[in-house]
């Protein structure tokens, strides 16, 4: 029997206007679950899936095989060759598109109401009954074969593959999800076939659904959608600690603009500090032109087009990160100046009026981003990857309202270590060396 | 007097029954307004289109389009340094701009009750800007660094500048938007000042205004907050230089030692969309689609990636949005072990083959339906509507042409195709480049 459990509404009330989204949550008879947001106005279907897991799961000496095998979903299924799937997709104008990350595996599809029917047909049978030709699989493999030797070449990849590396070692984290020349090279059919068996799986499954349709008939086709996939994969990595300690690691690279990724340990989503992170990250670095960052490296300085920075809260490892270019020549300035922001916001935190800003902003931005079916189906099933409830949509603001400056200040003192901060720098900085 | 001019979803035929809710306006001082209306979220996108672009340069100041672009997030006469996006900020926005060829915008994404504080602070920096000599140092290293990743740290990036400076003998688009490093360096206040005082102005600009809100709302604050500014009475006539009729192919190797892949890049000048005259347009997007829009379907994917292992990519592209002179392009990647020159030769043997062969008509068929399904997905993206109206009318079409644009795609055929392609392969006019890791791959 469908159920549909809990209808759930977010009221805009950050504005003059009010808008609402009524969120849906519904089960499938055979036991799936989605989230709906039913949005008549256009004609057409906006679908998010999730699997949790994703490269993660590649087995012992087959990496890169589940972002082959997600590569190869759309090059066959069922009695369609590639061409002939592709055809067929193209002659609906439906969109499908797969991509495999480090701990995700991502399905976005749009489609329209007049042959919705059709289009969620052809993408059943690519999710349930791939074909993995052969012929496809040695097709795709050497596009992804030229993508990890462009990557090769690229200084941003670089320094995130070394950053990487030298955190994580042999976790799933600490190598490209892409794979290795020889991995890739020696992926088989077969391979194929397993690394679809382990992802593609119904415990880690979370979908949301946003559009011209309605709660009752996403709970009819979620069975034939993916009712078909295993009920269980194999276990998750373990968790890991971030293993790189303070320090500089300089590549070298000849390219005129040096590139630097750097970071130390995060929080976790789910750690009772996170909202006070949230908005230190916001105000040191994430916050556009905005942020201290931003404000001294670039506007102040002129070192660089831009800076960031990023809480990175993985499934099994956390990080806070951020990103720097600038000229060989005032790489190291750009670094001094990063560490010495990390440094005077660990000791002094934030000022009354600058959380008030953070939180003003933090609090308008918020419902803007549900501004279109895609966009609110990607935020939807986010939500559910990370255990949150539908209610969060409404509660969300009270969370940011809520940290006082005393936990922002003392949050910031715990998270941010100038220390131990590393710096992969790829280049040929001026005046700066690899520390031990 | 204020001329208003409405048009409804309902004055666009039933087939493409897609058009926006758009209103337009012509203030007095010849600023035109656009409204796009979308209740779906209590958002609004405010978009102020200046006609003016880095084709519009003086020669000698590439770049001045885009450093001006960054200069105007400094002071103003009520404004401090960096206060516009602070504001934009502490009221839940953002805010930002960009610049090209054919225009320069400003935007900013935000409640739709604060609309009025953007349209004053907006209109505030149309006239009054306050830009110190300090500010101009800074700015032309951010922008020195902005060319430096976005360009100077990409092989791929540099080569297009050098085939896109050989395709356009005469004309600006030959020139980087960012601006040739070298004259980027030199940019001083003046020539900021200089192109600032003569093209911001409201006769030379276009707001667009879409999200929740109403139209007579936004004339009524767009004329309260744009309309008091005087008309710009010097402003020139925007005539660019032209191409003259080109007489031989160019061919180019570069060479970057951080290039992985070897491609090649088969570029054609092409008509361009021009008012009134869009059927030429229509057909090119038909041509690229047939020729190199999907790897599995198009021609060039079913011969050079399907049939035969020539290549790992393929594609083929058509660049009609302009004021002037588009282009069409082709890039072919080879596979491993297949030189340029056998993928350059088999690439001009699919597009002579498909040249001499019917089209098939379920291929038009299926391009016809995406092209109508993509006007039901751009629904649901306002800010994307926003600039399909801000980029046409700063590039001379109407919003009569931009509205009849998915029904004159719709009725593109075989020969209008055929037509346009046999004019546009014109190997005088084309730019063939190969892009490489050494000579020694050249071949």
């Amino acid at each position: 029997m469908l159920r549909i459990v809990i209808a759930f509404c977010l009221s805009f009330t950050a504005s003059a206007a009010l808008a609402e989204i009524e969120i849906k949550q519904v089960t499938s008879p055979g036991g799936i679950n989605a989230w709906v947001v039913e949005e008549p106005a256009i004609p057409f279907v906006a679908l998010e899936i999730r699997f949790r897991g994703s490269a993660s799961l590649d087995l012992p000496g087959k990496r890169g095989a589940t972002n082959l095998m997600t590569g190869l979903l759309e090059e066959g299924a069922g009695d369609m060759t590639a061409q002939e799937f592709q055809t067929a997709r193209e002659g609906l104008a439906a969109s499908f598109s797969f991509r495999a990350f480090d701990d995700t595996l991502s399905i976005s599809a749009r489609f329209l109401t007049e042959n919705k029917a059709e289009a969620l047909d052809l993408l059943r049978q690519a999710l349930v009954d791939p074909n993995f030709d052969q012929d496809a699989l040695d097709r795709v493999r050497a596009q992804v074969l030229s993508g990890i030797a462009s990557d090769e070449k690229d200084p941003n990849t670089i320094a995130g593959n070394v950053f990487n590396a030298a955190a994580f070692g042999d976790h799933p984290y600490g190598s490209s999800s892409d794979g290795t020349v020889e991995s890739v090279t020696a992926l088989t059919q077969e391979d194929m076939f397993d690394a679809h068996r382990n992802a593609l799986t119904r415990d880690r499954l979370y979908v949301s659904v946003v559009g011209d349709t309605t709660a009752e008939a996403v709970g009819e086709m979620l069975d034939d959608l993916l009712g078909a996939l295993p009920a269980e994969g194999p276990a998750a990595p373990e968790d890991v600690d971030f293993g790189l300690a303070g320090g500089v690691t300089v590549i070298d690279y000849d390219t005129p603009q040096a590139v630097a990724l750097f970071g130390h340990k995060g929080l976790k989503r789910d750690d009772d500090d996170f909202f006070a992170a949230f908005i230190i990250n916001h105000v040191l670095g994430a916050g556009g032109f905005e942020s201290r960052l931003m404000t001294e490296v670039r506007e102040k300085r002129g070192l660089t087009y831009g800076i960031s920075t990023f809480l990175v809260p993985k499934f099994h490892a956390e990080m806070m990160l951020g990103s720097v270019a600038s000229s060989n020549a005032t790489i190291a300035e750009a670094i001094a100046v990063t560490r010495a922001e990390w440094a005077r916001m660990a000791d002094d935190g934030l000022s009354a009026e600058e959380l008030a800003v953070a939180k003003t902003f933090l609090t308008g931005e918020y419902p803007l981003r549900f501004d279109g079916n895609a966009e609110i189906a990607k935020i939807m099933v986010g939500m559910q990857m990370v255990g949150l409830p539908p209610e969060y949509v409404v509660n969300r603001n009270h969370y940011v309202e809520a940290v006082t400056l005393e936990e922002i200040n003392r949050v910031a003192s715990e998270l941010l270590q100038p220390d131990d901060l590393h710096f992969v720098v790829v280049g040929k900085p001026e005046g700066l060396t690899s520390t031990q | 007097m204020k001329r208003l001019f409405t048009s409804f979803a309902l004055m666009i035929a039933a087939s493409v029954a897609t058009a926006e809710d758009v209103t337009t306006y012509m203030l007095d001082n010849g600023m035109e307004v656009v409204v796009i209306e979308d209740a779906r979220a209590p958002v609004v996108v405010h978009m102020l289109w200046y006609k003016v672009g880095s084709a519009d340069e003086p020669v000698g100041a590439s770049g001045v389009a885009h450093f001006l672009e960054h200069l105007l997030f400094k002071a103003t006469d009520v404004l401090e340094s960096g206060e516009f996006s602070a504001t934009v900020a502490a009221n839940g926005g953002s805010d930002n701009a960009f610049t090209s060829y054919d225009y320069t915008a400003y935007f900013q994404r935000i409640a739709s009750d604060r609309l009025e504080l953007m349209m004053q602070m907006e209109s505030n920096r149309m006239n009054n800007l306050r830009i110190t000599a300090a500010d101009v140092e800074t700015e032309r290293q951010v922008v020195l660094e902005e060319r430096n990743q976005r360009t100077e740290n990409s092989a791929g990036a540099l080569a297009r500048e050098q085939f896109r400076a050989a395709q356009f003998q005469n004309h600006r688009y030959g020139v980087p938007i960012i601006g040739w490093k070298h004259e980027m360096e030199q940019l001083d206040l003046t020539d900021a000042l200089d192109f600032y005082d003569l093209y911001y102005s409201p006769n030379n600009a276009v707001l667009v205004v879409a999200g929740d809100v109403k139209p007579d709302e936004v004339l009524a604050l767009a004329e309260k907050y744009y309309g008091v500014i005087p008309a710009e009475a010097n402003l020139p006539v925007r005539e660019r230089p032209q191409e003259p009729p080109q007489r031989a192919e160019r061919r180019i190797t570069y060479v970057d030692q951080r290039v992985s892949q070897p491609y090649l890049v088969r570029s054609y000048l092409a008509p361009e969309r021009d008012p009134g005259a869009q059927t030429e347009a229509a057909a090119l997007v038909f041509l690229a689609d047939l020729l190199g829009g999907s790897s599995f379907t198009s021609a060039l994917g079913q011969a050079l990636q399907f049939d035969t292992q020539t290549a790992i990519f393929t594609s083929a592209s058509y660049d009609g949005s302009n004021l002037d002179s588009g282009t069409f392009s082709l890039v072919v990647a080879p596979s491993e072990g297949i030189s340029l020159s056998v993928a350059e030769a088999a690439m001009d043997e699919t597009v002579a083959a498909f040249m001499d062969a019917p089209i098939d008509p379920e291929r038009m068929e299926s391009i016809r339906t995406q092209l109508r399904a993509s006007e039901i997905y751009a629904k649901d993206n306002v800010q994307g509507l926003a600039r399909r109206y801000g980029a046409a009318l700063t590039q001379s079409l109407t919003i009569a042409d931009v509205q009849a644009w998915p029904d004159i795609l719709q009725a593109v055929t075989e020969d209008d195709i055929k037509a346009v392609a046999a004019k546009v392969f014109n190997r005088d006019q084309s730019v063939t480049g190969w892009v490489v890791a050494s000579q020694e791959e050249a071949r």
